[in-house]
């Protein structure tokens, strides 16, 4: 049962696990599930660059998610537009210019669905550093600015007034956005991406009174959607993106059943 | 005046949003030890000249100059998003790590040591007006910002909160911006009081702003009279010590 792809699944997916963690929290608080939808959306443009460029896919996901939340700023600032209407635009303009792109790469075969949704055969030893790496410079900074991040989250004013420089904090966190949706996007797949941010936070909303608990919850969350996901995608065959996010599905199940008993399965 | 007391120093400062002044003009001081007090009717930009002083406006006409950055902030309008789960104790450390005494100290002064592990969520209006300013004086702050910091609060508590404001600006020595509707407590307690309109329309000395026609104007007749009712208790003081020790 413990194949060697295996082993490097779960350790990826932990990696994984413990960032998206603290970040999906703050996905939650400042409602921008959406606006990691059209970064992860963007992803795909990002993979057919690295493989049209020869570059690194985890790099060329993260500069065309950076770019794409430049422009998104930009045309906020730029038009009238509703916030949602901008990142619909730029989630399915991204997505579709990526599949054309695809289109003209005769000269490579691409799994599509596993870009979608994931391939938990494709990650090797090469992916699991960067998830690692990447994964503890993101919670680094993360940890740096999270005390403006929080009080910006809860009153931008007060932050601003109080000389905390929410400005900063907020383009800094717009960058680790794109940072984890790179790292993670060979093992969860970019639809579901952002599932992965959102779904252990919302669980461990139902069950936390306090912010810090909040995010020990969704980290808990995250590990266990991932460990319970990929074990039983190699026992129903089933593929892991989806399969973990399932997991995740049923832990915030759990957590709106019964408050109590989801706290104990988690300890 | 002693220009190193000053913590913050407006120039002629206005602030334009679509196209429309909220105000402009705005010269003021705000000194240590001294408690400065915006009044005026509503939309009158109390609140927006408080943001002016915070430098939360950024581009605003004229000039601000900000003296120091230890600054406890009491808004107006605050709105917690209730995705969040927050408690009064992780709201007192939001923008500063603060000591768990200071903590106690503050919500004891306030009233409100009691509700330390309640959700803020579920605390009434002046309940957590009273978490707000706790949080302000808990960082001991140089400068404080109060925009009207005791609505909602019941009238013994308002009372007692002005008192410790006043309390506060002595023994940390901080100067203190505040906006407030209570024409008693702005006579009473201000070292100086600028009256707004859109504009500066008056300022000085509490007696001073009273005397003033614009003033009258602003406020009407049964504002003078409680003016000159202050003015005669600041006459008598001496005679009715006790009755006038009250406010």
């Amino acid at each position: 049962m413990f194949d060697d792809f295996f082993i490097r699944a779960l350790v990826a997916g932990i990696g994984i696990a413990l960032v998206t963690g603290p970040l999906g929290c703050f996905v939650v608080w400042r409602r921008l599930s959406y606006f990691g939808d059209t970064l992860a959306h963007s992803a795909l443009l990002g993979v057919t660059m690295a493989y049209s460029f020869d570059l690194n896919i985890a790099l060329s996901v993260f500069l065309i998610s950076s770019v794409i939340a430049l422009i998104l700023i930009q045309l906020q600032k730029k038009t009238n537009l509703p916030g949602d209407a901008l990142l619909g635009l730029l989630a399915h303009s991204s997505l579709a210019v990526g599949l054309v792109v695809i289109g003209f790469l005769t000269f490579i075969r691409f799994d599509i669905m596993g870009l979608l949704f994931g391939d938990i055969l494709a990650v090797n030893t090469n992916d699991i550093l960067t998830i690692w790496s990447g994964g503890a410079i993101i919670l680094i900074v993360l940890k740096l600015i999270w005390k403006p991040l929080f009080a910006s989250t809860v009153n931008y004013e007060l932050a601003e007034a109080e000389g905390l420089n929410p400005d900063r904090a907020k383009a800094i966190f717009t960058i680790l956005m794109a940072a984890v949706i790179a790292i993670s996007i060979k093992m969860v797949g970019l639809l579901l991406i952002t599932g992965m941010l959102i779904i252990p936070a919302a669980m461990a909303r139902n069950i936390s009174d306090s912010p810090h608990k909040m995010v020990l919850f969704s980290v808990i969350g995250g590990l266990l959607s991932v460990i319970l996901g990929l074990f039983s995608s190699l026992e129903f065959n089933t593929s892991s993106g989806p399969s973990i996010i399932v997991a995740a599905l049923i832990l915030f199940i759990l957590s709106l059943l019964n408050i109590k008993q989801s706290i104990k399965l988690k300890n | 005046m002693n220009s190193q007391n000053i913590l913050v120093k407006l120039n002629n400062a206005g602030f334009r949003q679509n196209g429309k002044w909220l105000v402009e003009g705005v010269s003021l001081n705000v000194e240590k030890g001294k408690i400065v007090t915006l009044i005026g009717p509503n939309g009158s930009g109390k609140s927006t000249t408080a943001k002016i002083a915070l430098g939360i406006y950024k581009n605003i006409e004229g000039s601000v100059e900000k003296y120091t950055n230890k600054v406890g902030y009491v808004p107006q309008k605050i709105s917690i998003d209730w995705t969040l789960p927050l408690r009064v104790n992780d709201f007192m450390v939001l923008t500063e790590n603060i000591k768990d005494d200071d903590i106690n100290d503050a919500l004891s002064l306030t009233g409100v040591m009691h509700l330390k592990n309640k959700n803020l969520g579920n605390l009434s209006g002046g309940e957590f007006q009273r978490v707000l300013l706790a949080r302000a004086i808990s960082k001991k702050p140089e400068l404080l910002v109060l925009d009207e910091p005791v609505q909602g609060v019941d009238y013994a508590g308002e009372i007692a909160l002005y008192e410790l404001i006043k309390k506060i600006s002595d023994t940390l020595n901080c100067g203190i911006l505040l906006i407030s509707h209570d024409l008693h407590t702005v006579m009473t307690a201000t070292d100086h009081v600028v009256c707004l309109n859109g504009h500066v329309c008056c300022s000085g000395s509490p007696i001073d702003v009273a005397k003033n026609n614009e003033y009258k104007t602003l406020f009407g007749e049964q504002a003078s009279q409680i003016l000159s009712v202050y003015e005669h208790k600041h006459d008598h003081e001496h005679s009715h010590e006790g009755e006038i020790k009250k406010n």
